[in-house]
């Protein structure tokens, strides 16, 4: 009995046919998989995209950490595979590490976190779990995955350039991203990074505009707007924040191209040049004036990277719980503070740039203000597994992950938030600690859980589960192992983003520890292959799903055709009669959206 | 030849991980794949409780071995740090706590309420008052928090006292200048279009320049500029005037816990009392190379890991004699367009580490 046999000896062939219902025109390769109009298929190009950049940006982490984890070694193939410009005589040189932070930080906020996350899941499940055809523009949507496919192209383009990538750190702060003189990176390298992020904004707000439009216009009837599954408004707050905010980084990109090539001085004031032994006409621009631009997104930035996850993980624990989740209107609720407030607290990121003192105060207290909500959303988590009967898919373990780094990175966001202790920890590994916790890694743990959560319905078969559980396993671990202690470096004032710290009295008894920091980081990158070849290999090896609702879930995603055509729906579109966390109601297990209220039932919403 | 080694030995893992995961499978679906998945559900429980109990033996272990290594157990060198040092230990054993609950709660419900034979749900969608429980505790706990914080706050930045040291500090790529008064207490102006690396290192205005519309400022004439190591004094407030020549840096006092931008164009400042001297300090921490670095904290371009400055606290007498050593960089500048040959100021510092470095290590 070969392999296929055993695992789909009990599948009928019926499960095959493909509901093509609403698609009676002729699809061609190009439309159906290249410029695809299904947001299935369009959400399916932005995962894959996004973990191929999510490899990308691992491994450029790889690279930085063999300098920090082993600055005295040489790795002679390095030079072979990278080239004298990032690694002569086998060293990472100082050029190469920077390019590689800042082009690691770039692409997995936006590239992966950004794009990857939301792309995918806000374009996978509007629709299906709304009750909607499509978005409410297909070719908008279309437009978003070319404009950020374009956008990758030139950051990746920007990598083979002579000077090299952009290399200043991801914020890009002015003056150095400014001008080509004070770092090779800000030469072509950051011409083709500002075009290429700009390209991303437009990407970002075809998206956006076309989940709001679809999520306020498109519910199918009887899906009123409290009816709707948390990732649902999750995904609303995401792209409200990403349509107000981007624009905004948007106008601090044009305004720096100008200073960088058409002499204005927004940013620029009383600049000597030591290498060229020339000042700069520039006077009275603002050099700060850019970091309030890019932190007015940069900050609800991290909420459009964490929005997503919360989200699914509210989803996917209520439905492996078996149980309801904990106060809905209060998570839905706690959506809305915390997309509120991360619009007013940006400068919490600028408390040492001088920034009036009464206004820190203000973003001192504001930034406090986001522990509120974030908290209720953990003890509701916490409370919806209090006496439920949980079974851990490999999706569940990744949203229990999600909480444990979202309350560990979270609690350290109340240091670094009252301004006071800010000023020390203030650009240290602290903080590295800190969002690579709360936002890098429990936003990833997001993804992840999504992916496996709704793979059968994306693919129609499983993923691999073993494979997941060692996945899930080892990530986990490993995450804790390498940035627990960088708490530690923190508050030894070590501060980040140092190619080399053997030179320093302060810092240079970490050696040891970022040795075995790398080698964990090794470890864990290669760990994240078993994701992707069980990815890859599911797609058309994976077993067969052989129901439309393997989890046993209410919402309506799963009402479809196990492969459900362009449409999604073969018939009519399901009405609504209730919410989408009844689970364990009067003793039964489960009873989906599209049931109506029963004449017995207990009270309902 | 290793690397090919390693790359082999990954591949195998890989395929072996990746069949024992395919027949895995295979035995789940011979055996009853709901039998097989009860199974694993129970060990994925257990494995959630025993992580969360090596997890904590992690905690302190980590502790054990690396707290020595920071600066938790230093006294802190400034007034300033150590308020910084109560509000953050205040912080610290309340997030802990919080942490530590929370964690529990998280591995141990994993745990305890597992899927079970026949065990029924508790259907429980909300309640007003664990909501409310948990909405007015952390704000409560963050009331007191934030009323320290901005009391600390508005105390460091508020105005320094009348007697203190005034320093100016210039950032640039990548190294730090210091300028004190000279004996008649006043800064000089400058300008930055004047300045000339060799001899004018921040430009100040010490004659006419038409061109520039620049008149000579005579107060700049006593103003002392050094390079590399800034001299303080112990137990008297000391101001510091920080700015920077091209790109954003940042003046970054992990001993004094005190860090502040160096902004081209927009001058900050910062002010503390040190509390030890050097020498003091090498005591503390039993260290006998202690110094207290200042490291740049700002992304500044590609030797911005070497831009190292050196503070040195001493006593008023040593302070006083160490001034009265220094001429002013006027003077310096004024002989040495006289005497081309004599070098002036140190002001390149550490810019060539970098390079230094990588030869070393050639």
């Amino acid at each position: 009995m070969s392999n296929e046999a055993v695992l789909h000896a009990n599948i009928g062939e019926a499960h095959d046919v493909h509901s093509n219902h609403q698609t009676h025109h002729h699809e061609t390769f190009i439309t159906k998989y290249v410029f695809s109009q299904d947001h299935k298929m369009i959400s399916k190009q932005f995962l894959i995209t996004g973990m191929v950049w999510a490899i990308i940006g691992g491994l450029f982490s790889v690279l930085f950490r063999l300098q920090l984890g082993f600055p005295d070694t040489s790795f002679p193939w390095l030079e072979d595979i990278l080239g004298k410009w990032w690694a002569e005589g086998g060293h990472i040189t100082p050029q190469g590490y920077y390019a590689l932070v800042t082009i690691h930080g770039t692409v997995l906020v936006f590239f992966v976190l950004t794009a990857g996350l939301s792309g995918t899941f806000a374009n996978f499940l509007i629709p299906l779990q709304v009750g909607a055809r499509d978005m409410a523009s297909p070719f908008m949507n279309m437009l978003s995955y070319w404009f950020f496919f374009i956008a990758g192209i030139i950051m990746l383009a920007s990598i083979f350039v002579e000077t090299g990538p952009f290399s200043g750190g991801w914020t890009a702060y002015p003056p150095l991203s400014a001008l080509g003189d004070t770092s090779p990176g800000s030469k072509i390298g950051m011409d083709l990074w500002l075009i290429s992020l700009a390209l991303f904004v437009v990407s970002s707000l075809l998206g956006g505009l076309n989940y709001i439009a679809t999520i306020l216009n498109m519910r199918t009837k009887g899906m009123s707007m409290t009816r709707m599954p948390l990732t649902v408004w999750a995904m609303l707050f995401t792209a409200i924040l990403g349509v107000l905010s981007f624009p905004v980084l948007f106008s601090g990109f044009i305004l720096l191209i100008f200073d960088r090539n058409f002499g204005t001085s927004f940013y620029l004031s009383d600049i000597f040049i030591a290498s060229t032994n020339t000042a700069l006409p520039n006077e009275g621009g603002s050099a700060i004036l850019y970091q309030h631009l890019f932190w007015f997104l940069g900050h609800p930035e991290v909420y459009i990277i964490m929005l997503p996850a919360m989200g699914m993980v509210s989803e996917i624990i209520s439905v492996n719980t078996r149980k309801p989740i904990f106060g809905y209107i209060a998570m839905v609720g706690s959506l809305f503070a915390i997309a509120t407030l991360s619009f007013l607290v940006w400068a919490h990121h600028m408390f040492v740039t001088g920034l009036n003192p009464f206004l820190g105060s203000i973003f001192a207290l504001l930034t406090l203000l986001i522990a509120i909500p974030s908290s209720i959303k953990v003890f509701n988590w916490l409370t919806t597994l209090w006496r439920g009967s949980i079974r851990f898919s490999p999706g569940m373990l990744f949203a229990l992950g999600f909480v444990s780094m979202f309350i560990s990175g979270g609690l350290t966001g109340i240091w670094m938030g009252n301004a006071t202790i800010d000023i020390h920890i203030h650009d240290t590994y602290f903080i590295i600690a800190h969002f690579h916790l709360v936002m890098g890694v429990a936003s990833i743990f997001g993804m992840f859980a999504g992916v496996y959560h709704w793979f059968p319905k994306m693919y129609g078969r499983y993923m691999n589960t073993t494979a997941a559980y060692i996945h899930f396993w080892i990530t986990l671990i490993g995450a804790y192992l390498i940035f627990w202690p960088m708490h530690y470096t923190g508050l030894a004032g070590m501060p980040r983003r140092y190619y080399d710290y053997s030179i320093w009295e302060s810092f240079k008894q970490f050696a040891e520890l970022n040795k075995s920091i790398s080698i964990v980081v090794i470890i864990t990158f290669l760990t994240q292959f078993l994701f992707i070849i069980n990815f890859f290999h599911s797609i058309w090896r994976g077993r067969k799903v052989t129901s439309t609702n393997p989890w046993k879930s209410n919402t309506l995603e799963w009402t479809t055709p196990i492969n459900p055509g362009h449409g999604n729906w073969p018939g009519e579109i399901p009405e609504v009669y209730r919410g989408p966390y009844d689970y364990g109601k009067d003793g039964i297990d489960f009873i989906p959206q599209t049931t109506p209220i029963g004449a017995e039932e207990s009270g309902h919403h | 030849m290793t690397i090919l080694l390693v790359l082999a030995v990954t591949i195998l893992v890989f395929i072996v991980i990746f069949q024992i995961s395919k027949a895995s499978e295979y035995v789940s679906v011979l055996k009853g794949e709901e039998k097989s998945r009860k199974q694993t559900n129970k060990i994925n429980a257990f494995l959630m409780l025993a992580f969360m109990i090596v997890g904590f033996i992690g905690v302190w272990y980590c502790n054990k071995i690396l707290y020595h290594k920071t600066l938790l157990w230093q006294p802190a060198a400034s007034d300033h740090g150590e308020k910084i040092d109560t509000l953050l230990w205040i912080t610290l054993w309340i997030t802990f706590a919080v942490f530590i609950l929370t964690q529990f709660l998280l591995f141990w419900f994993s745990y305890k309420y597992q899927e079970k034979e026949g065990k029924k749900v508790f259907y429980f969608a909300h309640s007003n008052k664990l909501e409310i429980i948990w909405t007015s505790v952390p704000a409560v706990v963050l009331a007191v928090l934030i009323v320290f914080g901005l009391k600390y706050w508005f105390e460091f930045t508020g105005d320094a006292p009348k007697n203190a040291l005034e320093v100016e500090v210039t950032g640039k790529q990548f190294g730090w200048i210091y300028r004190y008064k000279g004996a008649d207490g006043v800064f000089g102006k400058k300008y930055f279009k004047i300045i000339d690396d060799a001899t004018n290192p921040l430009g100040l205005i010490w004659k006419d320049n038409a061109a520039l519309g620049l008149k000579d400022d005579a107060k700049s004439h006593d103003d002392i500029v050094v390079a590399q190591t800034m001299y303080i004094v112990k137990d008297r407030p000391v101001k510091l005037i920080i700015g920077s020549r091209d790109v954003v840096h940042d003046v970054g006092l992990p001993h004094f816990r005190l860090k502040m931008d160096a902004v081209p164009g927009t001058p900050t400042t910062m002010w503390f009392t040190p509390k030890y001297t050097t020498a003091e300090m090498k005591k503390i921490t039993k260290n006998p190379d202690f110094v207290y670095e200042i490291s740049c904290d700002q992304m500044c371009g590609n030797g911005h890991y070497s831009m190292k400055g050196i503070i040195e606290v001493v006593t008023q007498a040593e302070f006083d004699a160490w001034l009265a050593d220094k001429s002013p960089a006027y003077q310096a500048a004024v002989n040495s367009s006289t005497n081309e040959s004599a070098p002036v100021i140190a002001a390149t510092t550490t810019n060539n580490v970098n390079q230094k470095t990588i030869v070393q290590k050639q």
